[in-house]
């Protein structure tokens, strides 16, 4: 399952790239989207752990416009909402990630996320 | 399996794995369920930490991913699971789907891809690692192919791949965050409790220690200090 969630905490780890590696871009996605639970304590809880400006784009590019580009300063039920179903239910069946950086491809095929490299690229 | 703890909560439904999944998939044996015997032990513990972010690195079958799934309030973490072997995180998401556990799985060797991130975000890290001792070759070939021979070839002292994580888990935990380790006598977990101490101010108690077969299995747990609050 890649949800904007995980997505958010991977990171290129291929040999020599350690900056700029982060977000991984979103290519040919295909797209479900499944309810889960609302959990606003879960919620305001990760929120600090989330890179937000990461979150927007990489929303963006899979053409979820709905959250703002600057994180609120008053965390209300209703971005709450919004933050749920960007983090929790989209999510990204088939297409790739690749590295902002090395342009490195991690494919993605039925919701799984093939982060190995080949054992010249580890670093 | 027989178990010294009466489980209050059930094993999970594995029911949709098959023959043909278990040749490629570590399929759950008393190293597994030691390892749930150890969660469900400190489960009020668990819970009292009000975990956010879970990872278990080998997630095999998905079985213990999706028992502290049910062990802690649903939906209150994201639980995170890598495997090196393709067959292991297809298995694991079908197990989480099976027991309504939502379980991320990325096929990803240790915590390779999260590790940037994750930095001191991990409150519950759980590995039942390869611990069998074999060759060194053997347990490189294993990784390689990433195939079954992954579940179990540790190569020396049955603690290669183990000693890897070893180094990076003061860096993973959250403060007050715990890692469960599972191994056998012959990796010397003594010697790794001392080195966890010593290295790294990581504190460690043992939960649970079986006789199982041949294997004298032990479940150990290293805690990183709590912020001053
Ligand atoms: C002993 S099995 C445990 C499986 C399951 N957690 C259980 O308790 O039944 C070890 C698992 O570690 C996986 N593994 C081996 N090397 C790994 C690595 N470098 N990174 C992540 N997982 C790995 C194997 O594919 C296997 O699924
Ligand atoms: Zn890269």
């Amino acid at each position: 399952m890649v949800r904007l969630i995980t997505h958010n905490l991977l990171a290129c780890h291929a040999k020599g790239c350690n900056a700029n590696n982060f977000p991984l871009q979103f290519k040919d996605v295909e797209i479900e989207i499944r309810e889960a639970e609302f959990n606003p304590d879960f919620l305001r809880g990760f929120l600090p752990k989330i890179e937000w400006k990461a979150l927007v784009d990489s929303a963006r590019q899979i053409g979820d416009t709905s959250l703002p580009a600057e994180q609120p300063e008053m965390v209300d039920d209703d971005f709450l909402k919004s933050l749920h179903h960007v983090l929790l239910e989209l999510h990204i069946e088939e297409g790739s990630m690749t590295c902002p950086n090395c342009s490195h491809v991690y494919p993605i095929s039925n919701g799984i996320p093939n982060m190995l490299l080949a054992e010249h690229e580890i670093a | 399996m027989a178990s010294i703890f009466e489980p209050s909560l059930p094993t999970p439904d594995l029911s949709h794995l098959t023959r043909a999944d278990y040749e490629h998939v570590y399929e759950p044996a008393e190293d597994t369920f030691l390892l749930l015997d150890a969660l469900e032990k400190d489960a009020q513990e668990l819970r009292q930490l009000k975990p956010q972010v879970c990872l278990e690195i080998g997630s095999g079958s998905g079985c213990v991913s999706s028992f502290l799934g049910a062990l802690l309030p649903s939906s209150s973490a994201l639980y995170l699971c890598t495997d090196i072997n393709q067959h292991a995180c297809r298995c694991t998401k079908a197990t989480g789907s099976q027991n309504k556990v939502t379980l991320e799985p990325i096929i990803a060797s240790l915590a390779s891809p999260l590790q940037h991130r994750l930095a001191n975000q991990i409150d519950i890290l759980v590995f039942n690692p390869p611990y069998v001792p074999t060759t060194s070759d053997e347990a490189d070939a294993a990784q390689v192919t990433s195939g079954i021979s992954g579940a179990w070839a540790g190569g020396k002292s049955g603690m290669e791949l183990t000693n890897i994580l070893l180094s990076s888990v003061p860096k993973l935990l959250s403060p007050g965050g715990r890692f469960y380790l599972v191994g056998v006598v012959q990796n010397g977990v003594e010697e790794i409790r001392q080195r966890m101490r010593q290295a790294h101010g990581l504190d460690s108690e043992i939960v649970l220690e079986r006789r199982a077969g041949r294997e004298r299995l032990w479940v150990v747990k290293f805690f990183k200090a709590a912020a001053p609050s």
